[in-house]
C-alpha cells in the first residue's frame, strides 16, 4: 500500500545531507566544545558554523542566535527571559488568541503571577489587525508576542506592520516563527523583531533542534543557569550532532528557499484545486493567499475529524485534525474557534502539511481516498441526514 | 493514533446496522457537535423485543464503534434486557476503550435507552434503565 505523509509539520524525514553532516559528531568528533584540549576543537568549530548558517537563514548575526532544544523552549526563553530582564518597566504583555500553547500557557501562568495579558482577536482568516495592536499598547506594555505564521491554518501575519507599531511605541516584539522559518522569506534585521523563535524540524532538520534569535540590543535572562554556554543564556553541554543538523538544514533552506517556496506553493494549489473540485462539502480554513506554501486546512462538513484521520490512515494517508477527539485535552482547536468556525466544522477539520517527499502524482489517490472516506462517514452522519431533510423541506 | 483495540477497529472499519428506521417505534438522541459526538438511535419493537435497531453517528472512531456494538448487543433482546445494557458493558465487549474516550464517546447505551424510553412513553409505560 502507498504511504503518503501529509503531516510533515508533525514530523518529516531528515534530508540525507543533514544526517550525513550529523553522524561524525556522534562518534569521531564526540568532543565537548568547552574542552581546553583538542578534542573540543572540531565540535566547537562545527557548532559556530551551525550558528552562522542559522543566522544567515534569517539575516541575523551569529552571536544573536541562542540554540535551544525546541521552539517551545525558545518561546519560553523569549517571554520569561525578557520579562525577567524588564520587570521594572511594566507588567503588561500583548499576544494573540491564535498563538501556540507554548506561548498561551505561559501567559496564563504569568497572569496568575500578576501580569496583565491582552490577547488580540483575529479575523475570519486568522489575521491580527495592526490597528488593534496599536490601541492595546499602554505605557505598561513590556512585550508583544505574535506568531509569524499559524502552524494550523497557515495564515501569515502582517509581521512588518505589526512590528512597526510596537517599535513606534518602544515595545520589544517577539515572534514565534517556528511554522514560518524555512518556508517564508524572514529577515529578522529588516523586520526589526527583538526576539524570534525557530524550529529545525520544520525545515528538514532533526527534532530537538531549535533556536531563539535575540537581537543585539535586547536583554533577556536565562531560564537555565549554569555554565556559560550560549553566552550564559542557556547552560548545559551543547547537543552538537543535533545542532550540526540544524545548521545543515538551515544552510540548505537558505540556498534553496525561493525554489522550495515556489515548488511547494504549486503543489499545494494543485492539491487544493483537486480536493475542492472533487470532494463535496469542503471548506478551506485560513487565508486563501497569505498562507504558508506547504499548508492546507479543510473542514469536511457533517463528519468528524478523528474518524476521517483513522480512515485515511487505513488508506496509508497521514494527516492531522483539530477535532476534540484528536486532542489530548479533548477540546477542539482554539485556532478554529478563534476564526469563528462553528463547532461542527471545527470537529471536521483536516490539516495537510506538505514536505519534500510529496509530489503531484499522489494527488489523484489522495483525492479519491478523501472523497470515499468522507462519503462513507457522511452517509452515517445524523447532521448530514438532518441537512438532507432540510433541503427536501425547502424544495 | 489512539490506543484502540482490534475489536474497536473492526467495528469502526465495518460498522453494523447503519441507518435510520422509517417511522420508528422509538427514537433516542445523545450528544452534540460541541463535544464532538452525536448519536441517533431508532428501534422497531415487536412482541416486547427489539426487532430492528439502526443508528446514525457523528463522531470519532470510538463513537462509531460503540454505536455499532450497541446495535449488535440490542438486536433481538427484550426491552428489559436491552435497558440493562450499560455503557461499561459496551466498552468491555469492545475490548476496552482508551481512558479519555470512556465518557465522551461511550454514549451508545444511553442513546439506546432513550429510544426504548421513547417507545415506552408512547405506550404509557415508565422505563428503568441501567447507565
Amino acid at each position: 500500500m502507498k504511504k503518503i505523509n501529509l503531516d510533515n509539520a508533525a514530523a518529516s524525514p531528515l534530508e540525507p545531507a543533514v544526517l550525513e553532516a550529523m553522524l561524525p559528531f556522534f562518534t569521531e568528533h564526540f568532543g565537548n566544545p568547552s574542552s581546553g584540549h583538542e578534542l573540543g576543537n572540531v565540535p566547537r568549530k562545527a557548532l559556530e558554523e551551525a550558528r552562522a548558517s542559522v543566522a544567515r537563514l534569517i539575516n541575523a548575526e551569529p552571536r544573536e542566535i541562542i540554540f535551544t532544544a525546541s521552539a517551545s523552549e525558545a518561546n519560553n526563553l523569549a517571554i520569561k527571559g525578557l520579562i525577567a530582564a524588564n520587570r521594572v518597566k511594566g507588567n503588561h504583555i500583548i499576544s494573540s488568541v491564535v498563538e501556540h500553547f507554548s506561548v498561551l500557557n505561559q501567559l496564563k501562568t504569568l497572569e496568575k503571577e500578576g501580569f496583565a495579558v491582552t490577547l488580540l482577536p483575529v479575523d475570519q482568516y486568522g489575521l491580527v489587525n495592526p490597528e488593534q495592536l496599536d490601541q492595546a499598547i499602554t505605557d505598561k506594555t513590556i512585550l508583544v508576542s505574535i506568531q509569524a505564521a499559524n502552524p494550523e491554518i497557515g495564515t501569515i501575519q502582517p509581521l512588518d506592520d505589526l512590528v512597526k507599531v510596537a517599535e513606534s511605541k518602544g515595545v520589544p516584539f517577539h515572534t514565534d516563527a517556528a511554522a514560518a522559518v524555512g518556508w517564508t522569506h524572514l529577515d529578522a534585521k529588516k523586520t526589526g523583531v527583538a526576539l524570534l523563535s525557530l524550529a529545525g524540524d520544520q525545515f528538514g532538520g532533526p527534532k530537538g533542534s531549535a533556536a531563539l534569535y535575540v537581537s543585539k540590543k535586547t536583554r533577556i535572562r536565562p531560564l537555565i543557569e549554569g555554565g556559560i554556554q550560549e553566552r550564559g543564556l542557556r547552560a548545559g553541554t551543547e547537543n552538537v550532532p543535533i545542532l550540526v543538523g540544524l545548521g545543515m538544514a538551515a544552510k540548505l533552506a537558505a540556498e534553496t528557499l525561493a525554489e522550495r517556496v515556489k515548488k511547494s506553493s504549486i503543489l499545494r494549489d494543485q492539491l487544493k484545486e483537486s480536493l475542492i473540485n472533487n470532494v463535496p462539502y469542503l471548506h478551506l480554513n485560513g487565508h486563501p493567499e497569505q498562507r504558508l506554501p506547504h499548508n492546507l486546512n479543510f473542514s469536511v462538513e457533517f463528519v468528524e475529524g478523528e474518524a476521517l484521520l483513522l480512515r485515511l490512515n487505513m488508506a496509508g494517508i497521514y494527516v492531522s485534525s483539530g477535532s476534540s477527539c484528536t486532542s489530548q485535552a479533548l477540546k477542539s482547536s482554539h485556532v478554529l474557534s478563534a476564526i469563528g468556525l462553528p463547532p461542527e466544522l471545527a470537529q471536521g477539520s483536516l490539516l495537510f502539511t506538505l514536505g519534500r517527499q510529496n509530489s503531484a502524482d499522489e494527488i489523484p489517490y489522495i483525492t479519491d481516498q478523501l472523497n470515499s472516506v468522507a462519503d462513507l462517514l457522511r452517509k452515517m452522519s445524523p447532521l448530514y441526514h438532518q441537512y438532507l431533510k432540510e433541503v427536501q423541506n425547502n424544495a | 493514533m489512539p490506543d484502540y483495540s482490534d475489536k474497536v477497529m473492526d467495528h469502526f472499519s465495518n460498522p453494523r446496522n447503519i441507518g435510520e428506521i422509517n417511522e420508528p417505534d422509538g427514537l433516542g438522541e445523545v450528544g452534540n457537535p460541541v463535544c464532538g459526538d452525536m448519536m441517533k438511535f431508532t428501534i422497531k419493537v415487536k412482541d416486547n423485543r427489539i426487532e430492528d435497531v439502526k443508528y446514525l453517528t457523528f463522531g470519532c472512531g470510538a463513537a462509531i464503534a460503540v454505536s455499532s456494538m450497541v446495535s449488535e448487543m440490542a438486536k433481538g433482546k427484550t426491552l428489559e434486557e436491552a435497558l440493562k445494557i450499560s455503557n461499561k458493558q459496551v466498552a468491555e465487549e469492545l475490548g476496552g476503550l482508551p481512558g479519555n474516550k470512556m465518557h465522551c464517546s461511550n454514549l451508545g447505551a444511553d442513546a439506546l435507552h432513550k429510544a426504548i424510553e421513547d417507545y415506552m412513553e408512547k405506550q404509557g409505560v415508565k422505563a428503568e434503565s441501567a447507565t
